[in-house]
């Protein structure tokens, strides 16, 4: 087992930043912490600092504005630190890369571990693609 | 209160500021007037005859930018949009928001957007632009040729 | 002269296109002056929707507000189909109805939850989100995603309610309403939520005339405005049902307008449901030829208040010009009169009270913006402060007893 994947073994903090997101994708990531879902009882807590988190979950569209606080976040986190983009505007900037305040999407900006595509994608995706990070840290 | 004795009031009060009167149905009237008699239409719709302020919608035309200030009369379910044509390069009107505060966000988002200068505005300074797009550029204009 | 604390909440905001940084300038204890920084989440969804087609806006504007998915589409189709002067059938009516509304609940049940989430009830906040589930299920069952439902287009919807889907969505409407009168129960018989909450962050009525507020906010303070009453669209004028209003204005009052909000939405979507029995199944859309020249006004009710889309045309596939305004967008700017005054630890529920979304005390308490010699909390101070304050209630009301 290396460093990594040690750092990786047990409970998860996440820290969630969104962009220039409409909130269906937030609200989805709260979703997946009420009792249908209950991603706490994999010991995955959402925390209010960026300085306590293993995972920096991403959505939205990043606006110009938005850029320089992401990075800013990203620089404040403790490394290693997994990103997962998540909805189709963190993958790919969706259905604003036209937008005249669209910086690009989340991974143009920082380094993204895992996708998690759709608009927004269910607490069941957002719950695969953790897992699959954490199994393929 | 039904709509025609409405608009029959508002000419009465401002017949000379009127330059059209456009009443599509019994829910939706558009009254363009000269720039210059915001204040005192606004003031009269506000403080008289009981109309919410809704929003104000700028538009960049051939004619120049326009506004449509929307005002809704909840009793009747009237939206009265007041029309104004401004000068196509030095676009400037009165500001509303010493009337009332719910004109302050707008009027300082269309001032961004458009270029359009609020005079005495009590805070016009910058609502969403700030580092998104350059000083100077008002992404809402358009090209004629 | 006392050093002021700065507190910043936000800067995300994501319920309208604009969300906020909200800084609140306290003395002591006291909130002294607030002030607010927007941008963060500007999308430019007016200029980019200049270069859609009609069909395809509707994709967009549900993507203002997740929340409000049906709303923001209910106005733009409710403003294209004045300029097209287009007459709807009665199916496609009703179930623009039973969406606008099964939305209203959801909507409302996540704001309990997050109020009480606020006051230090997080036990509210697990299971009003946890009721919430079958109302998404319901949506996914109608039309495939949780969220977003892409049910509207101009001269009607695109997917149709089967009748025999009909007795499903009786049942889950039956279990929400069980569990919002337990709801009701717990939030209107406390005595901390009632200590904490009335008397807190009051709108009076002018303060509203004067900042143009709508929806649940206005209605709280006594002024009876409800486009579903006033400008009736879609099957509100087909039903009966009755406009929600209390008078006092305080935190208190907001969370009783949206409660018993809940229960006339849940008869609504019943006597909308009676209706769809009588039409033809298939019967939901009529064909558009054309959008002609034109202005158009049109607005809805959403779960926070009255959307307004202004759509000018000049009669080919995409409009000119399309303003949006969003609820939130004149609501917010009450916080200057809610707020100042106020104790830092109501200062939350009073926000939260507008509903404007929880995602501004959620995260981004930002460390990058000390001001020298300002001391900064970050967001969860702020909640810690807001449950200790509950926590000091419940003492004394359980010493008293």
């Amino acid at each position: 087992m290396g460093f990594k994947n040690y750092c990786f073994k047990k409970s998860l903090w996440v820290f969630h930043f969104g962009g220039a997101s409409c909130n269906n994708c937030d609200i989805e990531i709260l979703d997946c912490l009420t009792p249908r879902h209950d991603l706490e009882r994999f010991g995955i807590l959402l925390v209010g600092s960026i300085r306590h988190a293993d995972v920096l979950l991403v959505n939205g569209s990043i606006n110009i504005r938005d850029k320089e606080r992401l990075i800013e976040v990203y620089n404040q986190a403790p490394k290693p630190i997994l990103v997962v983009a998540i909805g189709a505007c963190g993958c790919t900037g969706g259905l604003f890369t036209d937008s005249y305040t669209f910086a690009g999407p989340v991974d143009k900006i920082i380094p993204v571990n895992a996708y998690v595509p759709g608009c927004p994608p269910k607490p069941e995706a957002i719950i695969a693609g953790i897992i699959k990070l954490v199994l393929n840290a | 209160m039904d709509t025609e004795s409405i608009i029959e009031k508002f000419k009465e009060e401002f017949n000379s500021d009127i330059l059209e009167i456009v009443t599509k149905n019994q829910k939706r009237v558009i009254i363009t007037i000269m720039p210059d008699s915001i204040i005192n239409v606004a003031g009269y719709l506000y403080k008289t005859a009981g109309f919410r302020f809704i929003i104000a919608s700028a538009l960049h035309t051939k004619r120049g930018f326009e506004i449509h200030y929307h005002f809704s009369k909840d009793a009747v379910g009237l939206i009265l949009n007041i029309h104004v044509i401004l000068d196509k390069n030095n676009p400037q009107i009165e500001s509303l928001s010493n009337m009332f505060n719910a004109s302050n966000w707008i009027e300082r988002e269309m001032h961004e957007l458009f270029g359009i200068n609020f005079l005495n505005h009590p805070n016009q300074e910058k609502l969403i632009s700030e580092g998104n797009w350059a000083e100077g550029v008002y992404p809402l204009r358009k090209e004629f040729k | 002269m006392s050093k002021k604390t700065l507190i910043p909440i936000g800067p995300y905001h994501p319920l309208q296109e604009e969300p906020e940084l909200f800084k609140l300038y306290c003395d002591g204890e006291i909130v002294k002056d607030i002030k607010w920084e927007t941008g963060y989440n500007h999308r430019g969804i007016e200029k980019l929707s200049e270069s859609k087609t009609y069909e395809q806006i509707f994709f967009l504007v549900e993507r203002i507000c997740g929340i409000c998915s049906s709303s923001h589409p209910f106005a733009f189709a409710n403003a294209v189909e004045e300029i097209a002067d287009i007459e709807l059938t009665n199916r496609a009516k009703y179930i623009r109805s039973i969406i606008g509304e099964l939305e209203r609940i959801h909507s409302h049940l996540l704001w309990v939850g997050l109020a009480g989430h606020f006051l230090g009830y997080n036990t509210v906040f697990m299971w009003a989100w946890k009721y919430r589930e079958p109302v998404l299920d319901l949506f996914e069952m109608i039309s495939g995603n949780r969220n977003s439902y892409a049910m509207f287009k101009v001269g009607g919807v695109r997917r149709d309610i089967e009748n025999s889907k009909i007795s499903v969505i009786r049942q889950v409407l039956g279990d929400v309403k069980r569990k919002t009168d337990l709801l009701t129960g717990a939030v209107m018989d406390d005595p901390v939520i009632h200590a904490r909450t009335k008397g807190v962050g009051i709108l009076t009525r002018q303060d509203i005339i004067d900042y143009a507020a709508v929806g649940p906010t206005a209605r709280a303070s006594g002024l009876a405005i409800d486009v579903r009453k006033d400008d009736p669209y879609a099957a509100y004028p087909l039903v009966n049902w009755k406009v929600i209003t209390a008078q006092a204005g305080d935190v208190f009052a907001k969370a009783e307008v949206r409660l018993l909000e809940m229960y006339e939405s849940i008869s609504i979507i019943e006597q909308c449901l009676e209706g769809l029995k009588k039409e033809k199944e298939g019967d939901i859309a009529v064909k558009i030829k054309e959008i002609p020249e034109g202005i158009g006004n049109g607005r809805a009710e959403a779960p926070r208040g009255e959307v307004f889309h202004f759509v000018q045309s000049d009669g080919s596939n995409s409009p000119v010009r399309h303003k949006i305004r969003a609820p939130s967008y004149v609501n917010i700017a009450t916080f200057k009169k809610s707020c100042i005054g106020q104790t830092i630890a109501d200062a939350t529920i009073s926000l939260a009270a507008v509903d404007p979304c929880y995602c501004c005390t959620e995260r981004m308490a930002a460390a990058y913006d000390s001001n020298s010699g300002d001391k900064i909390m970050n967001a969860n101070e702020l909640i810690n402060a807001s449950v200790k304050r509950t926590n000091e209630i419940k003492k004394t009301i359980n010493s008293q007893l």
